[in-house]
């Protein structure tokens, strides 16, 4: 088993982990006091050689970004993506509950770094108890010198606040976001132009996932060299895996970006419930494609998950044993992007729909013959034109589902039954 | 449109004042339980906006209620690591024939809303649920019903 010194979560365990007092006991804010003494370019060049990626889904490297921001504007932007909501996903609840100041000193390196003074912090609507630890510690952080005027005596000011949202999944797509901090509907705007050219109130806005920004001050304090050498060779630094479904320890585990799908799941959560056997993985959230039970060796990292057909994505592995239908799983799993498209592009709010349908019917033992191919074909008519990712994502479920148990869908259609769980009896 | 109170917008809005708009509806929300007519249209007096954006931003997110609600509000997550480990139908069920209602249904007497829900980014506590703004997981049917008989008897 990888023995690995917890780096985002080293603080959580902790009573009071969401104290300032506790932060600041634990080597808190040094980073910061250091990152304000550097030009910003430089801060812009280590988090570029660290090798950092977006941690939100999308995987986009966290330096090329910040470059992207220009140098001339007056006004710019951070936003703090905290909108977790993706079926599996809970390791941005570990962190905004029990560790906010981690994220605030981040916030504020990178805000110094592209020359932002305001930054919003988006918060999932439910994480009620994180709202609250988040308006608290943003106030110590004022009242300690960390954020507002002349930060730390270096002439730098940044102003941060908190903005709940409501309950919409699109809102963590990284415009609809922007959208909502401004009071509209969550839908997604038309990329280019991107928020580093016109964000919120249409200013220059990065905008980064909290496990993005979380992974800052250690880059800060412990070097580029040391966050590039955890990991593999185009996915660097420390990771949260969420693990959910049937196994024994469902919870969040960090460990080094590239540790084999296997270990998580067999090692560190336990392995499965009830020695039942393992049948299918969802190794990075709803939205990604799912894998069968012999692909389980792959090593948890962007590039090695591409090679086999799937993604990172937020890195939240839902585990299903032999007892499940995987018609069910992938309805259950349309319903949910069914549900949550916003309607702004028609391939998706209608064809999330239909995908549901024909899933639904073809679980209760209704399906058409023609059925599979019509969940393909409706498929190839969302992915990919849609304003946002999530026309790509929402095709996911159904696709990998039938890619690796095509026959469990037909003996379905034939039969009118489920071979794994016999329902509809 | 119903703006005939209104003039004219003026020439360039503050995109900031909009910004305020679902803290305000949040706020609302709290005074009167649940977003009336009423409310929708103070809010966008408030903030200077016709009643038709305030009803655009509160009609998308499903946390702003546009009908009355129970003084307690049960959310069970129907996601698929809960159903995986005998949660969803199996809670919702359960819940629904002790309360006497459906899913999107008030107890008459005012007390209880049952609404299921997507994610609640609770995964590694399924079965999870709701109650108002608190968080319970790991959860059963005995647990809920000495849940419900708190919640009945408070």
């Amino acid at each position: 088993m990888t023995e690995f010194e917890p780096v985002l979560t080293r603080n959580t365990h902790r009573p009071n982990s969401e104290k300032i007092a506790t932060y600041l006991a634990n080597g808190g804010y040094q980073a910061a006091r250091v990152a304000l003494r550097m030009q910003p370019e430089e801060i812009i060049e280590i988090v570029k050689r660290s090798g950092l990626r977006g941690r939100g889904g999308a995987g986009f490297p966290a330096g090329v970004k910040w470059g992207f921001m220009p140098k001339d504007a007056p006004q710019k932007i951070v936003a703090v993506n905290t909108d977790e909501g993706e079926p599996g996903t809970f390791k941005d609840r570990e962190i905004v509950e029990r560790d906010p100041h981690s994220v605030i000193e981040g916030v504020l390196i990178a805000a110094y770094a592209v020359g932002a003074n305001r930054a919003y912090v988006y918060i999932r609507g439910e994480f009620f108890l994180g709202i609250k630890r988040w308006i608290k510690a943003i106030a110590d952080a004022y009242e300690h010198g960390f954020l507002g005027k002349n930060i730390l005596g270096s002439g730098f000011d940044l102003d941060m606040s908190v903005h709940r949202g409501a309950g919409a999944y699109i809102c963590g797509e990284e415009t609809a976001m922007l959208e909502s901090l401004e009071g509209k509907r969550g839908n997604p705007r038309l990329k280019p132009p991107y928020p580093a050219q016109t964000g919120l109130f249409g200013l220059p806005t990065l905008v980064h996932n909290i496990e993005t920004l979380a992974c800052i001050p250690h880059i800060i304090a412990r070097g580029p060299e040391w966050f590039a050498s955890i990991g593999t060779a185009e996915s660097k630094g420390p990771k949260i895996f969420s693990v959910s479904g049937h196994v024994k320890r469902p919870g969040n585990y960090e460990l080094p970006l590239g540790v084999s799908l296997r270990e998580i799941i067999y090692e560190h959560a336990g392995g499965l419930r009830d020695g039942k056997a393992l049948k299918a993985v969802i190794p990075g959230g709803a939205s990604t494609p799912m894998l069968s039970a012999d692909q389980i060796d792959v090593p948890m990292a962007f590039e090695t998950l591409k090679a086999i057909g799937s993604e990172l994505g937020t890195g939240a592995i839902i585990v299903m044993d032999e007892s499940t239908c995987m018609v069910e799983a992938a309805r259950r799993l349309s319903k949910f992007f069914a549900h949550e498209s916003c309607g702004q592009c028609t391939p998706c709010r209608l064809g999330s729909q239909r995908l549901y349908e024909i899933l639904e019917r073809i679980e209760h033992g209704k399906g058409q013959q023609g059925d599979l191919d019509l969940l393909l074909e409706i498929s190839q008519g969302i992915d990919g034109i849609t304003f946002c990712p999530m026309g790509a994502a929402l095709v996911n479920p159904a696709r990998s589902a039938l890619k690796h148990f095509r026959p469990e869908f037909e003996y379905h259609l034939t039969y009118k039954h489920c071979p794994a769980n016999g329902k509809p009896a | 449109m119903n703006q005939a109170n209104k003039s004219s917008p003026p020439a360039i809005e503050d995109p900031r004042k909009r910004a305020m708009l679902l803290a305000a509806l949040y706020l609302a929300q709290e005074q009167h339980g649940w977003l009336s007519p009423e409310a929708i249209r103070r809010v966008a007096d408030r903030l200077e906006l016709s009643t038709g954006q305030v009803m655009s931003t509160a009609s998308f997110y499903t946390m702003f209620k546009l009908e009355p609600q129970g003084k307690y509000h049960i959310q069970v997550c129907e996601g698929l690591s809960c159903y995986l480990v005998d949660g969803a139908e199996t809670i919702i069920d359960h819940i629904a024939r002790r309360l006497k209602i459906k899913p999107g249904q008030t107890t008459p007497d005012g007390r209880f809303t049952l609404e299921v829900v997507q994610c609640l980014a609770a995964c590694d506590l399924a079965p999870a649920l709701k109650v108002n703004d608190e968080l319970y997981g790991h959860m059963t049917l005995e647990s809920i019903d000495t849940l419900l008989e708190k919640l009945e008897r408070s």
